[in-house]
């Protein structure tokens, strides 16, 4: 799963290092439309539908976070 | 605040667009996007075209041009009109009214009550309520609620967050009472301290054009633009539509005894594709009962985008059929509003290119 979402990650905005431990939206590695695009790739990728609820900053601000909200939509690790 | 409404209807609606239309792929160097990213969001956010008033044109232009259509082809009898109110963010003059302005230029008579209406995304469920309250007067018999923007003229190119699915536009509703007992239900809500999340700074009294306002700032993001310029704070508003639209749609069901199968259409505002669909699911009704097209065929013309998507969508059908439609309106305030209405047998309700 990590490493799916670091692919996606890097597609987006490719000029970022996804691996570093910060907060991508505080660093300005994503803003909101990385999100918006964020969002739909993971939803095609793990063949889930993110709630619009949980379209929030804090659920793409590290890759644990987006890996615990892909784990709230029954994506197992 | 919940809202009812008795024997009121929608006898016709017209919407006005201007026919200049700008394509997304024609507009894309003017943003910081690669083009890989711009062809994703235009995916995702439904970007495609958008109508465009040509530099000079007023909402006041758009609406005089659908009045004199519906005038000219005895669709409206310019006589029977007892009230004309205005929506719109776009105003020809701090003063005089639009309104008055429009009702002099088409010549109607004196005994008329002409209202301008500051309001956007909301605005033609505000009207709505106006209208109808209007219509409870005994000397009130028809009100022609008027719908208008050209706010492209206050976004910067330059502004990815705005200008791709910025639009322009107007509506012209006409509104009577019914001679068949029914029931409008309907809601709205406000919250003001959150009014900077969509809002054009500068211009008005509080902060007067200048040389300083009119200056071309980058932002985080890399949008340019200037304090006379419409900003908007998207990811706020996306997360108020998630949150506070839905309870507000399922309680206004619930008072009016009716089923999500049974609603026919959610004519919702159209801020952009990607939030509809995720209103769509959040609400649990279908996204093709929810249309999200008018972004990418027309752009967000603030409160028209209800009117353009009744008669883009269902225009046809309800000039002879029957449908419960529930519209819904959000953004701008802000506000956000709902009206469950039955559509039936309008007189007309079609589009004309100014």
């Amino acid at each position: 799963m990590k490493e799916k979402i670091v692919t996606i990650l890097n597609g987006l905005r490719p000029e970022f290092d996804f691996s570093q431990p910060v907060n991508f939206i505080e660093e300005g590695m994503l803003d909101s439309f990385d999100v918006i695009n964020l969002v739909t790739e993971l939803e095609s990728t793990f063949g889930i539908s993110i709630d619009g609820l949980d379209v929030l900053p804090e659920n793409f601000c590290t890759v644990d976070s987006i890996m615990n909200l892909l784990k709230k939509n029954g994506v197992k690790e | 605040m919940n809202l009812e409404f008795k024997n009121k209807r929608i006898s016709g609606i017209l919407t006005i667009l201007p026919s200049r239309e700008v394509k997304f792929e024609d507009e894309m160097d003017n943003y910081n996007f690669s083009r890989a990213k711009s062809l994703k969001l235009k995916l995702a956010m439904g970007y495609n075209k958008h109508r465009i008033v040509e530099e000079g044109t007023c909402a006041s232009d758009l609406l005089v041009f659908g009045m004199n259509h519906l005038i000219n082809n005895n669709l409206l009898n310019k006589d029977d009109i007892d009230a004309l109110i205005l929506v719109t963010q776009s105003p020809d003059y701090f003063m005089p009214p639009t309104s008055n302005i429009i009702q002099g230029k088409l010549g109607l008579k004196q005994d008329v009550i002409c209202m301008d209406i500051n309001q956007g995304c909301a605005g033609y469920i505000l009207g709505l309520i106006q209208s109808f309250m209007l219509l409870d007067q005994p000397e009130i018999h028809k009100v022609v609620l008027l719908n208008a923007d050209v706010l492209s003229r206050k976004v910067s190119k330059r502004d990815r967050n705005s200008n791709p699915l910025i639009g322009d536009g107007a509506s012209i509703t006409v509104v009577e009472r019914s001679s068949e007992e029914c029931t409008i239900y309907g809601s709205i809500k406000m919250d003001g301290s959150h009014a900077d999340a969509l809002m054009i700074p500068a211009g008005a009294f509080k902060m007067p054009s200048s040389v300083e306002t009119a200056e071309m700032k980058e932002d985080a993001n890399g949008n340019f633009r200037s304090l006379d310029n419409l900003v908007m704070q998207g990811d706020d508003v996306f997360n108020f539509v998630q949150r506070e639209v839905p309870p507000m749609i399922e309680s206004l069901l619930e008072r009016a005894d009716v089923k999500k199968d049974d609603v026919d259409g959610f004519m919702f505002h159209q801020p952009n594709k990607f939030m509809l669909d995720k209103l769509a699911d959040r609400i649990g009704v279908p996204r093709e009962k929810m249309p999200s097209n008018i972004v990418a065929n027309f752009g967000n013309s603030s409160g028209v985008t209800v009117p353009i998507n009744i008669v883009f969508n269902v225009g046809e059908k309800l000039t002879h059929e029957s449908k419960m439609l529930c519209l819904a309106g959000f953004g701008v305030g802000l506000t956000w509003g709902t009206l469950l209405i039955n559509f039936s047998n309008l007189h007309f309700c079609e589009s004309i290119d100014y």
